[in-house]
């Protein structure tokens, strides 16, 4: 059998092809689009990968898919108008977003809200909490492979989802804050049946130690895996979980300047000294715990009197400036509201999120873990989309 | 000592805040600035409340930083923005953006036509960074003017790397230009996008096509003047 010119060429052909292909792979290294549409992004984020083989030699997050503009759109709305659409900004804890922009305007107007409100926000407040991280406490199994805590996950947030909804009237976007207090007191029955859905989320805080924690797979796959060291965190300004999962015990429920009540309770900030995947799921889930804590104890102390201060019918925000921050699901939020006085909205409103800072630290972070590993981080430092565009 | 720049307001304010005991822990954070900056530098400083707002010459922007970070322990990076301080009463009161009226450079340009906030300011736009001290619970936070026309300032990359999203943020969103920043590229907008969407100037184009309907929110309840104390809101706010 003779071969012929045209197939020595076609050989050769196919071996340069296969080789420059070996080259690139090894030499360039294969760039890898992750998202905008993959389950561990939640919602549209895309992440930009240089591989060398298996392992990430560079990563780029990129944002914007959802960048709806509120920062403009806070100036052309007034006061009353602003918390629809920041209710918006982190979806699975909407009441939270609502509290520190309220918070910030009471505190341009001089006014307070009594007692009674403020408690009933710190209630609300943590039950946003617990449907945010409860919902990724699930999800983490998710994203390793582990399908049933997801469900159970979707499942008992319901009972905290119906809670919110019977109080506010909407399962996800409350808008039940107002400039002075509460849109309205809590609904007949209701404090025992938060009792009753307290219990079963400690139940669900224990399945998930069960299947996650103590398993030997998701240990595996976590431990040692995407560890950040404390000064870097704090040069990338990382908060919440994330922050005390690398050793730092801040807790702006307790050290913040907001007038909540969480500090005539009794409970406690967890950290982590390890910083890895392992520490952020760990303490997220000993959050949660302690959440349903602080909600029995609120409801149990829950002081009587109205649930609105008086305010002026037409809210009228004198001139000022004033940063307010609080410890939501996700880490520190803050509103940087400046009003000049005019009988519309906030002059400038800047919105402070904190997936926006956690997120910007994933391309330090991928920098040199496998592709398999880069789903565990990514879930772990556990971020929302809406939280990072706006 | 505080300073409100509008002098409407200037002359209650000052009276008012003469009284107010002064916080040592916020002064002392003010004094260790005014000491390594050299006073010259440190333009104002308004304590308030449990915070305290410090404007720097735009020259020391990136000194101040790094004393509040390595004097002051102010190692955790909160946010880096920017205020457009030109008034555009279409856009700030009324909330009706008129293209008619818009024509040519408008009513509000020109020297005088901004008002400043909390430790004042002399140029258009203001650069604002929070740092706060994760141990001590005690934050800051830094102004600079950025200038009017082509606003500029030193990029704070060096000292925090967390500084990088934030300056491309208000890059694209400004317009303002951060030396030494190692890429300024586009975070949210496309990359040929087109203007700085949160320059006060730049028009809403949703309220060209349809006024806000809550426009009526703004406007006076029935017999009654602004200032009334009622005890429901729920009127202004359906």
């Amino acid at each position: 059998m003779t071969v012929t010119d045209y197939q020595k060429a076609a050989y050769v052909a196919g071996q340069a092809a296969d080789a420059r292909i070996n080259f690139e792979l090894e030499a360039e290294g294969m760039t890898l689009n992750m998202g905008p549409q993959h389950p561990a992004t939640h919602g549209t984020l895309r992440i930009i990968l240089r591989l060398d083989g298996e392992q990430v030699v560079w990563a780029e997050p990129v944002c914007g898919y959802m960048h709806r503009g509120y920062e403009k759109l806070c100036e052309v709305r007034d006061y009353a108008q602003v918390t629809t659409l920041i209710n918006r900004i982190d979806w699975l804890g909407s009441f939270c977003n609502e509290v520190p922009f309220v918070l910030a305007a009471e505190r341009l107007m001089g006014i307070e809200a009594p007692p009674r409100a403020q408690w009933i926000r710190t209630i609300l407040f943590e039950m946003g909490r617990i449907a945010n991280v409860g919902l990724f406490l699930g999800e983490m199994g998710a994203q390793l492979g582990a399908l049933t805590p997801v469900f159970y996950a979707f499942r008992d947030r319901e009972y905290v989802l119906n809670l919110i909804e019977g109080a506010t009237g909407g399962r996800f976007h409350p808008n039940f804050d107002r400039i002075g207090g509460l849109k309205d007191d809590l609904p007949k029955g209701w404090i025992d049946e938060a009792k009753g859905a307290m219990r079963r989320l400690r139940d669900f805080c224990d399945e998930m130690d069960d299947l996650l924690v103590g398993n030997r797979i998701f240990q595996e796959r976590t431990r040692g895996i995407g560890v950040i060291p404390l000064d870097v965190a704090l040069e990338y300004g990382l908060s919440g979980a994330n922050i005390r999962s690398s050793g730092l015990d801040w807790d702006l429920r307790r050290d913040g300047d907001h007038g909540l009540p969480y500090n005539e309770l009794d409970w406690k900030v967890w950290t982590h000294p390890d910083g890895d995947s392992f520490a952020r799921y760990w303490v997220r889930l000993q959050e949660t715990r302690e959440a349903t804590k602080i909600v029995d104890q609120l409801l149990d102390g829950l002081p009587s009197g109205p649930i609105k201060a008086k305010t002026p019918a037409r809210i009228r925000v004198p001139k000022g400036e004033v940063w307010l921050h609080t410890e939501n699901p996700l880490g520190e939020m803050g509103y940087y509201v400046v009003s000049d006085g005019s009988p519309g909205g906030p002059f400038r409103c800047k919105i402070r999120t904190p997936s926006f800072s956690n997120v910007s630290i994933s391309s330090w972070l991928l920098r040199g873990v496998y592709v398999p590993d880069v789903i565990t981080i990514l879930a772990s430092l556990y971020f929302i989309l809406g939280d990072i565009d706006r | 000592m505080s300073r409100l720049s509008s002098e409407a307001d200037a002359p209650t304010e000052a009276s008012g805040e003469e009284l107010a005991p002064v916080d040592p822990t916020r002064q002392a954070v003010v004094d260790v600035l005014r000491d390594a900056l050299g006073a010259e530098h440190v333009l104002d400083e308004v304590i308030e409340g449990n915070d305290v707002w410090v404007r720097v010459a735009p020259t020391v922007w990136r000194e101040a930083a790094n004393v509040a970070r390595a004097a002051l322990g102010m190692t955790y990076f909160c946010f880096l923005s920017a205020i457009d301080w030109k008034q555009n009463p279409e856009l700030g009161g009324q909330k009706l953006w008129d293209p008619d009226a818009d024509a040519g450079e408008g009513p509000s340009d020109g020297p005088g036509a901004w008002t400043t906030g909390k430790a004042g300011g002399d140029t258009r736009f203001q650069v604002v960074c929070r740092l706060y001290n994760v141990t001590t619970h005690v934050g800051l936070t830094l102004k600079a003017d950025a200038g009017d026309d082509n606003p500029r300032i030193d990029s704070l990359v060096p000292l925090f790397r967390g500084a990088d999203w934030h300056e491309r943020e208000t890059w694209e969103m400004y317009g303002i230009d951060f030396e030494g920043h190692p890429g300024l590229r586009h975070l949210y907008l496309p990359t040929e996008f087109e203007g700085y969407p949160l320059r006060k100037d730049f028009p809403l184009l949703a309220r060209e096509v349809k006024p806000w309907p809550g426009l009526v929110n703004v406007e006076g309840l029935p017999g009654e003047e602004a200032g009334d104390t009622d005890e429901s809101a729920e009127g202004g706010e359906s």
